[in-house]
């Protein structure tokens, strides 16, 4: 027994040095990759993994399935855009604006939601995100098809002009690392076993005394909010909020990369929204093929891939480790 | 004032203009989500492709129409059982691989099913509308002297109301629905009676298939063939059914029709709303009576 506990402290240790390892090597590539990619690709790329890793915090930890995130993540594109282009806001004021108005819709929407599970769950999401994408259509302030165009990326501090490419990528990072940082926090925290707790057996989480709804309303609102900082720094990035953002698409897209990724990882996420914008913009020149393409890849990450491409990966090391763990227990003699 | 009083009652013909489209529409979504209670009764599963499979309907009678010459009323006949096979085949070759898994995987893979078929069709169509005129003996309409009412749509209207009511008769009422009710149920006790459930569960999925498919032959005339009518559709059908709760085949229909029509009447007093009504009347059922309007809690 206690040899068992010591091992799996060795290996837990030996993660945790590997984790800090990949971390580490993570941020170096991502402070180093405006010199080797497009700039604003990358910045796409980290704005849809910040969003992602958002939505996984509630299908992939809480179990629930949000099928209308693209609601938090447009509207506060919408939100930043208007209020920095119109009444002139900064930067950051102008995300914060965007950030707390998702938050606000996440704590409105999460409250409807949380009273119908799992499938009807997605179905009301759904539906309230559509009804979302009309507003948008309707209202006034959005510009309806042609969006808030040129919104101007002002200046950091009112030092640091956001309109050079270097200034405006490593402001993005800082977003997606302080967003992804609140994120890792929340799932490494007692809030975050209690999440997995439910989405493993909510029955048994309430028997244990956990008010299961209080549980999943603040993920929903945190999930939501953290995609409206997303969506906001995107409007920023393109200098464009649309409806493509508000659009039932979007909320598909997120789905895919965090399914491609794998639910329930740490990393998983960021590596979805990394291959599905690479492959939107290589696939953008073949139309509508890149539906059928993201079609077939639901359909084989469901049939043969639920793990995903991180889940995978961690699947496998667990597996080595636990097998050369119990080679040393059946040998115990040192070699 | 005169604005207002216009807003306040506006002229008959109008009304019943109205009215009729909403009805329409209710048609469309009782058919609709009828089909999706039937397969989640059955599979436990929330049928993503079902707008497409409408669609594919509709694509079917235009192309039987273009290529094989087959009539609007060979189409009705010809899509649902086509469709219906097709829906049969993606039934054995994919979804009986999941449903031993967490609901989640059941609506990922419909979707993804959807999002491929809708993307071919889509790349071979583009997205504007493909014309199917109605058929000559519908052509034409009655006045009704506070109305006119156009042949065909009254035809919609009547043809719904008794597929929904047939399929409500044979769930309700004959030994066949009686065995689908016990293996919605309970499948494990009804397989032990020596009943082939499997089996059920394919055909089951195949039957609201070919009632989507239905829905869109007779579609098609109304609203043009077009390879997102699918997509639009459906989620103002998942919306319904969350209102309606889908424990009931009949609250089903019963929420398809009325739903319709308040959305044609939000379209007289208030068109802003009339796209966002539903899922409004959504949010405030979730508020008052969460399982549905006709659900059972769960």
């Amino acid at each position: 027994m206690q040899h068992d506990s010591v091992i799996a402290t060795a290996g837990e240790a030996r993660e945790g040095t590997a984790a800090r390892l990949v971390a580490a090597a993570l941020i170096l590539a991502a402070v180093a990759a405006p010199f080797f990619f497009y700039p604003v690709f990358v910045m796409k790329a980290l704005c849809f993994a910040l969003f992602a890793c958002a939505f996984n915090l509630l299908i992939g930890y809480a179990g629930l399935v949000s099928f209308g995130h693209a609601a938090f993540f447009g509207s506060a594109g919408y939100i930043t855009a208007y209020t920095v282009k119109v009444w002139g806001l900064s930067p950051i004021a102008g995300i914060l604006a965007g950030t707390a108005v998702a938050t606000v819709m996440g704590a409105v929407f999460g409250w409807l939601a949380i009273r119908r599970l799992g499938i009807y769950f997605a179905m009301v999401t759904l539906a309230l995100a559509q009804m979302i994408y009309f507003f948008c259509v309707e209202a006034k302030f959005t510009g309806g098809e042609d969006g808030i165009q040129a919104v101007p990326r002002g200046t950091l501090f009112g030092l640091i002009d956001l309109n050079q490419p270097f200034a405006m990528y490593y402001f993005v990072l800082a977003i997606f690392l302080i967003g992804f940082a609140i994120i890792y926090r929340a799932i490494h925290s007692p809030f975050g076993q209690v999440l997995k707790a439910i989405r493993e057996n909510e029955p048994r989480a309430v028997s244990l005394g956990y008010r299961t709804e209080h549980y999943k309303l603040v993920a929903f609102i945190l999930s939501a909010g953290l995609a409206g900082m997303a969506g906001g720094t995107k409007s920023l990035v393109f200098q464009l909020a649309s409806l493509t953002d508000v659009d039932f698409a979007t909320s598909g897209d997120v789905l895919l990369m965090t399914l491609i990724g794998g639910l329930g990882t740490v990393l998983g996420p960021v590596v979805g929204a990394f291959i599905s914008v690479t492959m939107e913009n290589y696939l953008a020149q073949f139309g509508s093929w890149v539906t059928v393409i993201q079609g077939v890849i639901f359909v084989v990450c469901v049939l043969t891939f639920r793990r995903g491409v991180i889940g995978e990966i961690a699947y496998h090391l667990r597996r080595r480790r636990l097998i050369s763990s119990a080679s040393a227990t059946r040998d115990p003699l040192p070699g | 004032m005169s604005g207002w009083l216009h807003i306040a009652f506006p002229p008959l013909p109008a009304l019943f203009a109205q009215l009729l489209i909403g009805l329409i529409n209710g048609a469309f979504y009782a058919m609709l989500s009828l089909g999706l209670a039937v397969i989640f009764g059955l599979l436990n599963i929330i049928n993503f492709t079902h707008g497409a499979q409408y669609m594919l309907g509709a694509f079917c009678a235009y192309l039987a129409l273009s290529y094989l010459g087959v009539d609007y009323w060979g189409a009705l006949i010809l899509a649902p059982i086509v469709i219906g096979l097709i829906g049969i085949a993606m039934e054995r070759l994919f979804l009986r691989h999941i449903y031993r898994l967490d609901h989640l995987y059941g609506l990922l893979l419909t979707f993804g099913l959807a999002l491929i078929i809708e993307g071919l069709f889509r790349q071979q169509w583009g997205s504007s509308g493909l014309p199917y005129s109605i058929p000559e003996i519908l052509s034409g309409g009655q006045n009704l002297g506070f109305m006119f009412l156009p042949n065909y749509r009254g035809w919609v209207i009547v043809a719904s109301m008794v597929i929904c009511l047939v399929t409500w008769l044979v769930i309700e009422r004959t030994k066949l629905g009686a065995y689908l009710r016990a293996a919605t149920e309970n499948p494990t006790l009804v397989r032990a009676f020596g009943v082939n459930v499997p089996r059920m569960i394919t055909l089951t999925y195949g039957f609201g298939v070919g009632l989507a498919a239905l829905a869109g032959v007779m579609a098609a005339p109304i609203y043009q063939v077009n390879p997102l009518m699918g997509s639009n559709i459906i989620i103002t059908v998942f919306a319904v059914v969350v209102i309606g709760g889908m424990g009931s085949i009949l609250g089903s229909i019963v929420s398809g029709f009325v739903l319709g029509l308040v959305e044609g009447l939000t379209k007289v007093f208030y068109p802003e709303a009339s796209a966002t009504v539903i899922f409004v009347i959504m949010a405030i059922v979730l508020l008052v009576k969460p399982a549905g309007l006709f659900g059972r809690a769960t």
